[in-house]
């Protein structure tokens, strides 16, 4: 199956001549006719035909020189803004909006010839964990469809699961990436804020949100990576920090490393088989040269609070414009958990409550920086799960709001903006994946990348595939 | 019976001419053009846009509060107003609540009192400058005979400038003088045409009253809007004072609220009472880094600034030897500052005084006639030989049989029509009689 390589892989042999960009996007669509209809990962997907004709252009224009995306078909969680093609953000608001515009990850992405398959499914906003907070269906989870995919780019992460397409493009606000990632084995960069460009993607909260890869491996993730990101003339929070070559990197040794595992991260409330496959993964680090060293991280518990005070305050007014009066639909339109997230915001910023809530959340935010600032002065990295369960049964999260914030507690470092690698480590008895993920310091997703690329050198976790 | 004084603070919305609109790149030149052709999906809040902010805006946001002797704080920051309404695309406004560009500043003025005469000066305290972002603009309209409300969003996202002043104006008079000084500063640095008609100056007056010798701000403000010239500032506020002392005398206070301007009927209306006033719920906006200045840049920004009104003035009376009251009306307008400064260079023996007069006197057009012409018309009057005092009275008797309307209107107490006679005499003689000498003679012959 072509599907299964890696971008590198793919892209030397589509120069070699070895294949083409048509059949790659051939086996895309078979696996997206046979899947699809199971696991509900699109919201759109484009014309078959159409695409076929832009890989066959693709295959006769390609050259030694081609950018190593070009040819290669991807997909798009359905927040991005594509001209001329339906952007829904997952919410019924937005059902029939045709954006007039192009965000500037898919413009990048087009400029260096990767060819578009399709939009896909999430929790509506970013409003989720499970990517059953949608009005285009839940996803489903490719290894039990009687789970969810996680969210709220689960769409991506179930296609890449299922080789719909050869990489995908997530949006990171407090665990979108990983959250899916490691529910459904497939690797997942959040970024550090500011690294890749927000312009055009349909903002959930607006301070935190980051545009990362989503693939099959760390490897991949690199070379997405160098691609999308960089300083943009239309984001003003995007940084102009130069872009490091990600893939150049990727085996640098990382003997003498310290990673650090927070000791509040493997207590109470985390599955105690996610639990032994993280200390698994500790233990190959050590074999790698790795120091593993216990550290303490008190205001973790903090963590949800200020995320989602801040978040469903930002949240609350990026969907003001959403008024009923120009896109078509009414307010009526909006969901019941997003109707929840923009009463929240509204009452937190409201005059009387603004000092006790968000006020208080940004106080947070800052000693939460400050917490990690310190953690990750005692080590390079650090590492911990990605989520304290496996994948959920449909439903489970959904009909309870509370725990639907709870599951994001190891991923919503966000207020705090550092970059987070989350990768396959294993999987359940009962034969569901388990994700790990390394925080970094800010900017520094080379080392992540490093980490994780040495990881799955020796262990094959990540190749695992799915039989539906 | 008890008296009262008013109580009024100004807050003056001002268009900046940037090329281009606060938080994108669309034209910021919208005035007469077809509606929704200067827009893009930042200013029209589409979805996932994000703002951008104007350097220039900014900066010049930062010199009229220098202008305005303001302090300039290191940190400022953009927020978010939240409010619904349809010419807000966004659902909110990116404004500055609490960290404004510019703060504490003061502005003197001078100005004729109409019932006195006199020249008053005054200084009013300016409490903050802020910049934030226009709205849309809504078209009541019919379409396919139905009515309507069309959104033209040409004017979203072009930079607005807010000045609130202190309550420290006492009357509608003093409102006029300290709005045409402002006027006369914004066009000096040249960062907005502040074209009430256009819309790009818009003046907002709060008012309240108390009783003289309290020394308390009163309990409630009423805050007129939609005015659009300093002749209706004046008006809206006369009658909200004799409103509000009505309602006072009656031992009762005027409702805090918003009020609309009626320039057709000439009276305020309530558009907005308090309890229906808005919680805009502010925060700082996401999408925007922080601006923190440096001493140095604004120390830069500082000497960018052009001479200012007051300076002009004091430098006109020390250089040219000109009067205060001269200065003032040569200084008015850059323009002719720049113009009568031009025709200085250029006539290099001509008194810098002589100059002053002419221009003060016969209204030069400075459009039309160069500097380099004007003070070729100077030239050929002053070579010419001075009239003797017999020619001249010829002349005014001339112009006496002709304009019998007038001398009659003089002499049954008119003023002006000793003006009108003076004009007539002045054209006759091409001006080569001083006015002071021709007035005099003409007096003496009227009788």
């Amino acid at each position: 199956m072509l599907v299964d390589l890696s971008i590198y892989e793919l892209s030397d042999g589509l120069r070699r001549k070895k294949f083409s960009a048509k059949d790659i996007v051939k086996e895309c669509y078979e696996h997206i006719e046979r899947f699809n209809p199971t696991v509900n990962a699109f919201i759109t997907i484009r014309d078959k035909d159409t695409v076929l004709k832009e890989a066959e252009e693709k295959d006769k224009n390609i050259t030694f020189d081609s950018p190593i995306l070009y040819g290669l078909p991807y997909i798009l969680k359905d927040s991005y803004n594509t001209k001329g093609l339906r952007t829904t953000a997952a919410s019924n608001i937005l059902r029939s909006y045709i954006p007039p515009y192009n965000a500037t990850v898919y413009q990048k992405l087009l400029d260096v010839g990767a060819i578009l398959i399709g939009k896909t499914n999430m929790d509506a906003w970013g409003h989720g964990a499970s990517s059953e907070n949608t009005d285009f269906g839940p996803v489903k989870n490719p290894w039990d469809i009687s789970r969810v995919a996680g969210g709220s780019s689960g769409g991506n992460a179930a296609a890449i699961a299922t080789r719909m397409a050869v990489f995908g493009i997530g949006e990171d606000t407090g665990g979108s990436i990983r959250n899916p990632s490691s529910w459904c084995n497939t690797t997942g960069l959040k970024v550090s804020y500011g690294r890749v460009s927000r312009y055009g993607c349909i903002a959930y909260v607006s301070s935190f949100d980051t545009m990362g890869p989503m693939a099959k491996t760390v490897q991949d993730c690199a070379n997405i990576l160098e691609v999308i990101a960089g300083k943009d003339p239309y984001d003003g929070t995007s940084s102009p920090k130069s872009v490091p070559k990600y893939s150049d990197h990727l085996t640098n040794p990382v003997k003498n490393i310290t990673l650090g595992m927070p000791r509040e991260c493997f207590g109470e409330g985390l599955d105690s088989e996610i639990r032994k496959l993280i200390y698994d993964a500790a233990k190959e680090y050590e074999k790698l040269g790795i120091t593993i060293k216990e550290i303490s991280m008190p205001m973790l518990q903090y963590g949800v609070p200020v995320y989602y005070v801040i978040g469903t305050s930002e949240t609350s007014t990026n969907l003001a414009r959403y008024d009923g009066i120009r896109y078509g639909q009414g307010r009526d339109k909006f969901s019941k958990e997003t109707m929840r997230r923009i009463m929240l915001g509204t009452y937190a910023l409201s005059s009387g409550y603004y000092d006790a809530y968000y006020k208080k959340a940004q106080q947070g935010r800052t000693l939460f920086i400050k917490e990690y600032h310190k953690a990750l002065s005692e080590c390079d990295a650090i590492l911990m799960p990605v989520e304290p369960m496996p994948a959920t049964k449909l439903g489970e999260l959904i009909n309870n709001p509370i725990q639907n914030m709870l599951a994001d507690i190891y991923t919503c470092q966000t207020p705090v903006g550092v970059p987070s690698l989350a990768l396959p480590c294993g999987f359940t008895k009962d034969h569901l994946p388990v994700g790990m993920q390394i925080v970094g310091k800010m900017f520094d997703e080379s080392l992540l990348l490093q980490l994780g690329y040495a990881y799955q050198k020796v262990t094959d976790w990540h190749k695992k595939s799915i039989t539906l | 019976m008890d008296r009262y004084e008013p109580i009024i603070g100004l807050e003056i919305h001002v268009e900046l001419k940037t090329l281009s609109k606060m938080f994108c790149g669309c034209s910021s030149d919208y005035f007469g053009h077809d509606p929704n052709t200067h827009c893009c999906p930042v200013c029209l809040g589409l979805p996932g846009a994000l703002p951008v902010p104007n350097k220039k805006a900014i900066e010049w946001c930062v010199m009229l509060g220098m202008a305005l002797g303001c302090k300039i704080p290191l940190f400022s920051k953009f927020d978010r107003k939240n409010y619904f309404y349809p010419d807000l695309p966004k659902g909110y406004q990116i404004s500055q609540y609490d960290k404004p560009l510019a703060i504490n500043g003061k502005l003197s003025f001078s100005y004729k009192d109409d019932k006195t005469g006199k020249i008053e000066k005054r200084v009013v305290r300016i409490h903050r400058v802020h910049l934030e972002e226009d709205t849309g603009k809504l078209l009541h309209a019919k379409v396919n005979a139905k009515d309507c409300t069309l959104i033209d969003f040409n004017r979203s996202g072009v930079p607005l400038v807010e000045i609130v002043t202190e309550p420290d104006i006492r009357s509608s008079i003093e409102a006029r003088g300290f709005l045409k000084k402002l006027y006369q500063v914004i066009r000096y640095i040249g960062i907005s045409d502040a074209d009430m008609e256009k819309g790009s100056m818009r003046l907002e007056p709060n008012i309240s009253e108390r009783k003289i010798g309290e020394g308390d701000l009163p309990k409630y403000k009423v805050e007129v809007k939609n005015i659009n010239s300093f002749k209706f500032a004046k008006k809206a506020i006369d009658y909200e004072v004799k409103r509000h002392t009505e309602i006072l005398e009656k031992g009762q206070v005027p409702k805090q609220e918003t009020r609309g301007w009626d320039e057709k009927k000439g009276v305020t209306f309530s558009q907005r009472s308090k309890e229906e006033a808005h919680d805009y719920r502010y925060f700082p906006e996401p999408d925007i880094p922080p601006i923190r200045w440096t001493e140095k840049y604004l120390q830069s920004l500082k000497e960018s600034l052009p001479e200012l009104p007051g300076e002009k003035i004091a430098r006109f009376m020390k250089e040219y030897g000109l009067s205060e009251y001269d200065s003032a009306i040569l200084t008015d307008e850059v323009a002719v500052a720049n113009y009568f400064e031009n025709s200085i260079k250029m006539g290099k023996d001509i008194q810098p005084k002589t100059i002053a007069n002419w221009m003060i006197n016969k209204k030069v057009t400075i459009e039309k006639v160069l500097p380099g012409e004007f003070i070729n018309q100077i030239a050929k009057t002053l070579k010419k030989p001075a009239m003797d005092e017999k020619e001249v009275v010829d002349i005014i008797k001339q112009t006496i049989s002709e304009n019998e309307k007038a001398v009659q209107d003089y002499k049954s107490g008119k003023e002006n029509a000793l003006m009108f006679l003076l004009g007539q005499l002045m054209r006759k003689t091409s001006g080569r009689i001083d006015a002071e000498t021709a007035k005099k003679l003409l007096k003496k012959n009227l009788g």
